[in-house]
């Protein structure tokens, strides 16, 4: 190890060495101004504004691709939602969409007809009379909205896995696509697995009576285990796909699988 | 005779200590762009169905709109979710927590209070923290965890039911969520106050000296 001598006749030592100290440039200090700089650095070299740009908007498109496929994973069929006292249900129960109650769709339930489409083995049409006759169950259970509120309601219909059974659908395919009498055209998408869920159900009743238009008439596709705008209203046709054919929110940028 | 030398290695100045790790400070960095990311958002999800009269100015939420909001608050709950998660694994293994932040005790904290007010807590060794920064960051990260667990009450009500019980029911999670997310902005606030009123805790959060 060298070892220098700091030896001068005729100068305090000590302070020598305290005025040489002062001179010398304080690290720390430096240090922390090229720090702060290389953050502001960064920001301006990358030149985008992180949160209204056109890459931003296509990262947080595939992180939403990537949480349909999170949620597809962790999704258990056989995890059913809570259901509840009839004394629990919110009244009156909310009516929601994207328009008024004087704009929602007025079926005429007699000339009204459930198409079927896609991989299914029976693409017969089906009248109100004739899906009244399958077998319905009753179940109170909490609608939650994608805007965060939420309301337990009581919903009377068929299993629509019992229907899929029915007409012969071919459950391996990966969706069933509701389309809707709502103007602008509602639709959605729900995944298989989703479909064949014990509680997902046609729904033909609320609270014991037909369903009212403000509910849906004459048929709402009820999914306790998925937000609200992935219950369509007012339902037309379903078809059997395995293609991805978007639906009205989720092409607007809701999170397609959005499953609770 | 005593002879003044001084070797090469004390010439070079001696690095200081370190007050805060390097794993600590890009932890604690990545953990507040996650935060304000996660509020901003939240915000805007808030604004679509307000739990009180009264909505977020649209200029101070992020998204331009609920499913914008939504997409960034599911975007940057990874980041948030993962950083939180390797923070406590970090802190609980190195011993930093048991260390920095333990013991609390109640009249510790009386007496860094009454110090704080009358501006007489000191803050000569930034290695050590007080007894009123120790109660805020036990508090924080407690709060940190209820948050993201009633979020992911909210996000999965079905698939983790019993996260939903923990809190009472779905609207009850909803409420939580909210409170957590203002019992942060305080401490925001606060933190951020403290931080600027002595720069060198600020300093050592971003160079660890």
């Amino acid at each position: 190890m060298a070892k220098r001598s700091f030896l001068i006749p005729g100068v305090d030592k000590r302070l020598l060495i305290k005025d040489s100290i002062k001179t010398m440039p304080d690290v720390t200090r430096r240090r922390f101004i090229a720090g702060g700089a290389s953050l502001g650095a960064l920001t301006l070299l990358t030149g985008c504004d992180v949160v209204d740009s056109s890459s931003a908007e296509e990262m947080l498109k595939q992180v939403s691709k990537f949480n349909d496929a999170v949620q597809a994973f962790i999704f258990n069929p056989d995890a059913l939602a809570p259901t509840f006292p009839e004394s629990a249900i919110t009244k009156p129960f909310p009516f929601n969409a994207y328009y008024d109650l004087d704009d929602a769709p007025d079926v005429d339930g007699k000339d009204w007809k459930l198409e079927v489409r896609g991989l299914v083995d029976n693409k017969k049409s089906w009248t109100l009379d004739e899906l009244y006759q399958l077998p319905q169950v009753t179940q109170v259970t909490r609608h939650i909205c994608v805007e965060g509120w939420s309301a337990i309601g009581s919903w009377t219909g068929t299993p629509l896995r019992d229907f899929l059974k029915l007409i012969g659908a071919d459950t391996r395919a990966k969706y069933v696509w509701f389309q809707c009498a709502d103007k602008d055209g509602y639709n959605s998408p729900l995944d298989m697995r989703s479909a064949l869920h014990p509680q997902t159900q046609m729904t033909f009743k609320y609270a014991n009576e037909i369903l009212p238009r403000a509910y849906g008439f004459p048929m709402k596709i009820r999914v306790p285990t998925k937000l609200g705008f992935k219950n369509p209203k007012y339902v037309v046709s379903m078809e059997v796909t395995n293609d991805y054919k978007g639906g009205y929110w989720e092409d607007q940028g809701y999170n397609s699988f959005s499953g609770s | 005779m005593a002879s003044l030398t001084v070797t090469d290695e004390q010439i070079r100045a001696t690095p200081a200590k370190v007050i805060q790790p390097a794993w600590v400070r890009v932890m604690h960095w990545i953990n507040a762009f996650a935060m304000i990311l996660m509020i901003l958002s939240g915000w805007q999800i808030y604004n679509a169905s307000p739990l009180f009269g009264f909505s977020f100015p649209r200029e101070y939420t992020l998204g331009g709109w609920l499913g914008g909001g939504l997409l960034w608050h599911f975007a940057a709950m990874w980041l948030l979710m993962i950083n939180g998660l390797a923070y406590l694994v970090t802190g609980f293994a190195t011993g930093r927590f048991a260390k920095k932040l333990l013991p609390i005790t109640a009249s510790g904290v009386l007496h860094d209070v009454r110090a704080a007010l009358t501006f007489k807590l000191g803050h000569d060794d930034l290695t050590v923290y007080n007894y009123v920064q120790r109660l805020l960051y036990a508090g924080i990260i407690v709060v940190g965890v209820l948050i993201v667990l009633s979020g992911l009450a909210m996000w999965k009500p079905v698939q983790l039911y019993y996260l939903v019980m923990l809190f009472g029911d779905y609207p009850t999670a909803r409420y939580v969520h909210f409170f957590c997310m203002a019992a942060i902005c305080a401490f925001l606030v606060i933190h951020v106050l403290l931080a600027l009123l002595v720069p060198k805790s600020l300093r050592a959060m971003i160079i660890g000296r």
